[in-house]
């Protein structure tokens, strides 16, 4: 990571993308949260966070550990339900209708924003299986809707070409970036608005976080995804909008270029150049 | 500077490796030693041993013939045998040899073994003719061969030989065709007639026993009954046919005894015969333990029924354990609020475990047998009271109790399971718009299905084993019919059944005859444990591929 100057944080044009200057009043909103907190007992994990996700944009949440920014990704699909001590104050809209509301369907919410997580987790069955059980899940079981549905998926999570010899061999075969993509084309094919990675190449090696990354730039012209990740430059190279979180509150929000080169606040540019974090 | 040395060596690790291998050696030593014990004296009593003829003298008494089997040699203190009232001198040696004799023969001398004194015996001999008869009843029969009578013709001498031969086979055939008449239609025709008497027992209750009704169930008993006089006429000509012959032939005191054909399971001469009759003759035997059904109080013949309930019993508890554990067990792990219920229940479920199987049988007779046995006789077989249905020890309440006996293993076993499927799974399932049960039942419960195996298995292994409940809830010595027969409704899980258990308790502590029953005992505990690991191999090769299928992930 070099910083040329002293207000170039970081090099945005070493990461090979382009200088687009984007601005958020043109964006139509996908998530709104208007204010957000989150308890796990008594210890308060989410302060008062106020963020618009906007849609088919990469929006990335960085931040050193413990900072709080899974917790907030896992609370869009409400999947901090499952943990018991879990309590959240404030709400969280998409598409204007808040999820955390009495008589929200969470199945249904789920699967309209979809989750991959930070290790690859196919289930125990083939590739078909795993990339159709969305679908058996919602009671589709015409053979051809589901063919054509995982072909697309897999095509969707550029994996297609790689198993379209063998669906039914068990998806624990694959490599770990392919079962990583594997899991992205189980999330698309259900269709989701909104994709959640969570870390979603940190267990992976160099070469699968690229095709990765590739994935992630394609179908963000379908999909408004929301990304978690512990490398910056990955943030760089992926997402149009930016969030640094910091101690369960949100410090910057910004896109990308603005954030990394140009950042409005200490503690930002303290972390994005390696002060601490 | 030898302490140090000492200290050093321990330090190395090497006595703890050796005291730890040495534990697996003993256990290793052990499981083949018993197996081995019971093997060798459970298979060797099919042999065809040589029959031993000898002069015995006891001194001051007259020479005696012998013919027998020696089962034992064992060395005895002199002062023992003249307690016995035998005229030996125990000043002269300190102990003698004393052999078991199986003399055979118990209608003419009242017990089948001997025991005598080796010093005694002199001029002993192996004549080729002496024959080994095996009867149905009086057990083995040896001596000689005098003549057989064929449909009234006499044969003698070496011709009688082929003659037996030929008409024992005959005699075979005759009494599988009487066998498969009596339990198979003859039966049938007894259930069918007890169906009709419960029906009209069942009108009488009901007050509906109109005149139509009556004369309905009459038509079909006189159907019935017509056939049964066929059959039955068919029988008295099958058992004239089947006592038609007969032998002659003499015992080692020179009596001659006439023995029917319709008797005698099988003639043979040991001492004429080559190891490859032997070896023949040995397979026949074991197979006969296995296939037949027991002879003669259960110290001849074979256990199949004996296989047959055992099996049958720990399938039926298998099918009813399995559901039930693993119900328990999702709801305690997956929906139940973990906490302190949570807690006594898992504790009271672990010392279920441990409470003694024979209060299980208590438990099975009072509750499964009287209580709700004998409500359901009262409410839906009334028509054959006083005589219990339910209300009686059978093959369904002996799976119950011993079903209850095993769930504790199910549950932990599951739960155990359940507790290993990786968080990210449950995770990924629902993040596609599952619902907690979609995700139990399309991913949760297939990956713990090994665990829920692996509890069946031990749950076989403990069930299988078990003896002590099972003679309080439906095990009896013999039972006429097996559970599952060509008789409607095919399973009859009111009946008793036989249990290879209780019947290695039952000949070898039960028998009238212990010596001819001992090496049976060893047989049929050798049986037991075949059929258990079997059971348990089986289990374990479905777990093994179930594992195999949902491997879980490595991480």
């Amino acid at each position: 990571m070099s910083n040329s100057t002293k207000n170039h944080a970081m090099d945005m044009s070493a990461l090979g993308r382009p200088h687009e200057e984007m601005s958020m009043d043109q964006e139509t909103i996908a998530l709104e949260v208007p204010g957000l907190s989150l308890f796990y007992d008594t210890k308060q994990a989410l302060h008062n966070v106020s963020i618009k996700i906007p849609r088919n944009r990469v929006t990335a949440f960085i931040g050193p550990s413990g900072c709080g920014k899974s917790t907030l990704l896992r609370c869009f699909n409400r999947m901090n339900d499952l943990v018991d001590s879990c309590r959240v104050d404030g709400e969280i809209l998409l598409d204007g209708q808040d999820i955390y509301a009495k008589g929200v369907n969470v199945s249904e919410l789920r699967r309209r924003v979809g989750m991959v997580f930070q290790k690859p987790n196919p289930f125990p069955k083939s590739i078909y299986e795993n990339v159709a059980y969305g679908l058996r899940i919602q009671g589709v079981n015409n053979k051809r809707t589901l063919d054509e549905a995982v072909e697309w998926s897999l095509k969707g999570a550029a994996l297609w070409d790689e198993v379209k010899d063998r669906l039914n061999e068990s998806a624990l075969g694959m490599s770990g970036g392919q079962q990583q993509r594997l899991v992205i084309a189980r999330t698309i094919a259900v269709e989701p608005e909104v994709l959640l990675l969570d870390e979603p190449a940190s267990a992976l090696d160099p070469i699968s976080t690229l095709k990765i990354e590739e994935l992630i730039n394609e179908l963000k012209s379908k999909f408004t995804i929301v990304i978690v990740t512990h490398n910056m430059q990955q943030a760089a190279r992926v997402s149009d909008y930016t969030a640094f979180m910091y101690m369960g509150e949100l410090i910057e929000f910004g896109d990308t270029n603005t954030l990394f080169t140009n950042p409005s606040k200490k503690q930002t540019e303290d972390y994005i150049t390696g002060r601490y974090g | 500077m030898k302490q140090s040395n000492f200290t050093t060596w321990f330090k190395t690790g090497s006595p703890w490796v050796w005291m730890n291998a040495g534990a697996v050696a003993i256990a290793v030593i052990m499981t083949l030693g018993l197996l081995f014990l019971i093997a060798v004296r459970g298979l060797s009593h099919f042999w065809p041993a040589d029959l031993m003829e000898a002069e015995y003298t006891i001194p001051g008494q007259p020479t005696i013939t012998l013919i027998g089997e020696v089962t034992t040699r064992e060395q005895v203190p002199t002062e023992r045998l003249k307690g016995a009232g035998l005229p030996v001198d125990p000043e002269k040696s300190e102990f003698m040899e004393r052999e078991l004799l199986k003399v055979g023969n118990r209608d003419l001398y009242g017990a089948d073994f001997r025991w005598i004194v080796a010093d005694w015996l002199t001029d002993e001999r192996y004549p080729e003719d002496i024959i080994a008869i095996e009867r149905r009843e009086w057990g083995n029969f040896y001596g000689y061969l005098l003549s057989v009578n064929q449909d009234g013709k006499v044969v003698e001498g070496e011709q009688a030989r082929q003659t037996l031969e030929a008409a024992v086979e005959r005699a075979e055939s005759i009494y599988a065709e009487i066998r498969a008449l009596e339990t198979g239609d003859i039966g049938k025709i007894n259930s069918e007639l007890e169906r009709l008497r419960l029906r009209e027992r069942g009108y009488e209750l009901d007050n509906a026993l109109t005149a139509d009704r009556e004369a309905q169930i009459e038509a079909e008993r006189a159907v019935q009954n017509a056939q049964y006089a066929e059959l039955e006429a068919k029988l008295v000509n099958l058992y004239t046919a089947f006592n038609r012959d007969s032998l002659m032939a003499r015992a080692m005191d020179g009596q001659e005894k006439r023995i029917s054909l319709s008797t005698v399971v099988r003639v043979f001469r040991p001492n004429a015969m080559g190891i490859t009759d032997k070896v023949g003759h040995y397979f026949a035997k074991l197979w006969e333990f296995v296939s037949d059904e027991p002879r003669e109080a259960n110290t001849e013949g074979g256990v199949f029924p004996a296989i047959f309930g055992t099996v049958m019993m720990v399938l039926l508890m298998s099918i009813i354990v399995t559901p039930f554990g693993v119900l328990a067990a999702v709801y305690l792990r997956e929906y139940a609020k973990q906490g302190v219920v949570t807690r006594i229940i898992r504790i009271a479920v672990n010392n279920l475990a441990g409470v003694p199987s024979i209060v299980y049988g208590v438990f099975g007779l009072g509750f499964f047998i009287y209580f709700l046995g004998g409500n359901i006789d009262q409410l839906f077989f009334p028509e054959s009271l006083p005589a219990p249905t339910l209300g009686t020890g059978g093959l369904l309440w002996a799976s119950l109790t011993l079903a209850l006996l095993t769930v504790p293993v199910v549950i932990v076993a599951t739960e155990e399971g359940l507790t290993r499927i990786p968080r990210s799974l449950r995770e990924g399932s629902l993040a596609l718009g599952a619902t907690k049960a979609e995700t139990l039942w399309k991913v949760i419960l297939p990956m713990s299905s090994p665990a829920m195996m692996t509890g069946l298995i031990l749950a076989v292994a403990r069930a299988a084993g078990e003896v002590a409940p099972l003679m309080l809830v439906g095990v009896v010595k013999l039972a006429p019919t097996l559970p599952l027969n060509g008789n409607y409704p095919y399973l009859h899980l009111d009946q008793k059944f036989m249990h290879l258990g209780f019947h290695i308790y039952d000949v070898g502590f039960q028998s009238p005859n212990v010596e001819a029953a001992r090496p049976l005992v060893y047989a049929t505990a050798l049986l037991l444990v075949g059929v258990i690991a079997s059971l348990n191999f089986a289990a374990v090769a479905i777990r093994n591929h179930l594992r195999e299928k949902y491997k879980a992930l490595e991480n």
